[in-house]
């Protein structure tokens, strides 16, 4: 996953994040938590809510920092668990 | 270990405050932070920014913020996502419009380009609204929004660029003070650094951080909570502000709408969980006033704290009888806004003693005796 010519790779497909992105980000801004990149750059902010990136990131993160993946956590579950419209949540006269 | 300055919390606030003292030529500063930029109330907010505000106070500091906010890209090197596409705030009562009349004209004496304007002209400029019940509205085209994670990191960055000590991941957990002096602050991992000055910029955490150096403050957090929709194409510029229904909304750059509701019968507590409450409450009004939202989808929610003042103003400055004691906290939901103008003014204060606008009228001494209080009324 990390040499050089693998980099432009996408890590949050949702988002359009590319491995080097994150790398960058991380180095830029010294970062150590999956939540940070997250924040800062948006991967695990898209409309799967980071299921699919947030375990490369926290590898990313592992390579990075020198730490083990396992000692990085991962963000906490967010509510809705999947994308709802609002009107679902409008009484039937309101609808 | 030995700071001229610490300050606990790296929030929007400490972390301009570190910008600022280091800007102004205090050598060893730092920040110390619980757990990371921007996890506080500063990351969860909704990234607002106007200068409509019903006290002169406020008004004058909006607008010193406002252009301090049109150069702070350039100046710290780094695009915070900040857009003056304005900001409109609805008027649905009588009351609601004389109210507005007589801010509009306290206002622009202040220098905020504000101006009330008809219905008719709402529903042409801004065509998602459902205007059915509406009687005005107000709008100041120099407002905006900023994405809030990318402007506290940019303070961050830029102090720690200039010698800041930036502190993450460490807690403090107890202040060492002597009589009028406080000495040292220690961490959670019990490390002592001993300081010239403390800088209390502990939003939520605020009186608990007041607290732990003996000094008692009136400032109580409080739940806001707040979501974001899936992106749309891009259909508005203001940010949209209802006190009438107590919501906000407004469109970010990547084009997901961030709103939020803000309940009125929120008890005063530490408690950040989202609720379905909120989901469905923020449904009937959004789908209210923007009809079109029925069918987008939300994708997230969460909430944070408003740290209120008991005149949703905020402290600032010293306190009596602590000599080296500095606060900047009780924003009451607009510490983001206010942040660069408060910022550069502290460090005045704590640097030379003096600020280059008066803000003696946001010390502490104003509740001293009294019970009752001038609110400001403009908050959601
Ligand atoms: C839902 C919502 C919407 C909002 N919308 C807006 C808006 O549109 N515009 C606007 O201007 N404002 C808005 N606000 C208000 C704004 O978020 C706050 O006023 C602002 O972020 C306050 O910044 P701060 O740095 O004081 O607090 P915070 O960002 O909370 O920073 C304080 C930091 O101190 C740390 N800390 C506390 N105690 C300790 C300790 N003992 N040791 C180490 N660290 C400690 C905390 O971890 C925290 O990170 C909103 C708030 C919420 C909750
Ligand atoms: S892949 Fe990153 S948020 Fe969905």
């Amino acid at each position: 996953m990390s040499s050089e010519q693998d980099r432009d790779i996408i890590i949050c497909r949702c988002e359009d994040i590319t491995e080097r992105e994150v790398r960058e980000c991380i180095r830029r801004h010294g970062l150590t938590t999956v939540d940070e990149v997250r924040k800062i750059l948006r991967a695990g902010m898209g409309l799967c809510q980071g299921k699919t990136c947030s375990a490369l990131v926290r590898r990313i993160l592992a390579e990075e920092t020198g730490k083990k993946a396992e000692d990085i956590g991962l963000p906490s579950a967010r509510q809705p668990a999947k994308p709802v419209e609002f009107g679902i949540f409008l009484q039937e006269g309101d609808r | 270990m030995k700071y001229d300055a610490i300050i606990i919390g790296g929030g929007i606030i400490g972390a301009s405050i570190a910008y600022n003292l280091t800007k102004q030529g205090m050598r060893s500063v730092a920040v110390f932070e619980k757990n990371y930029i921007s996890s506080g109330s500063t990351g969860r907010c909704g990234g607002g920014i106007r200068q409509q505000w019903a006290s002169p106070e406020n008004c004058k500091l909006a607008v010193k913020s406002v252009h301090l906010f049109e150069k702070l890209d350039q100046e710290l090197g780094f695009d915070t996502e900040y857009y003056q596409g304005g900001y409109l705030l609805l008027a649905f009562t009588d009351e609601e419009v004389e109210q507005f009349r007589k801010n509009v004209v306290m206002q622009q004496g202040a220098g905020v380009p504000v101006r009330l304007i008809g219905v008719d002209e709402v529903a042409a400029k801004f065509p998602f609204l459902d205007t059915s019940d509406l009687k005005a509205a107000a709008h100041c085209r120099t407002d905006g929004h900023i994405n809030p994670m990318l402007v506290n990191q940019a303070y961050a960055d830029a102090a720690k660029r200039n010698g800041a000590d930036i502190h993450l991941f460490t807690e403090v957990v107890r202040i060492v003070r002597d009589r009028d002096r406080i000495n040292s602050v220690i961490t959670a991992d019990v490390r002592t650094f001993e300081t010239g000055v403390l800088i209390n910029a502990g939003g939520g955490f605020s009186a608990e951080v007041a607290a732990m150096a003996g000094i008692t403050i009136p400032t109580r957090p409080q739940r806001h909570e707040i979501l974001i929709t899936e992106p749309l194409e891009k259909f508005m510029d203001p940010m949209v502000i209802d006190f009438h229904h107590h919501i906000y909304f407004r469109q970010t750059k990547h084009g997901s709408v961030v709103m939020g509701y803000g309940d009125p019968h929120e008890p005063y507590t530490h408690n950040i969980q989202g609720s379905l409450e909120f989901l469905k409450t923020m449904s009937l009004m959004i789908t209210k006033v923007v009809p079109a939202m029925k069918k987008v989808k939300i994708v997230r929610q969460w909430a944070g704290l408003y740290n209120m003042s008991p005149d949703a103003q905020p402290i600032l400055g010293k306190v009596p009888g602590v000599s080296n004691y500095y606060q900047a906290v009780g924003f009451s939901g607009h510490g983001l806004m206010l942040a660069p103008a408060v910022a550069e003014l502290m460090a005045e204060l704590i640097v030379t003693g003096r600020t280059s606008m008066d803000i003696s009228d946001l010390s502490i001494d104003r509740f001293a005796g009294r019970t009752e209080f001038k609110l400001e009324k403009a908050v959601v």
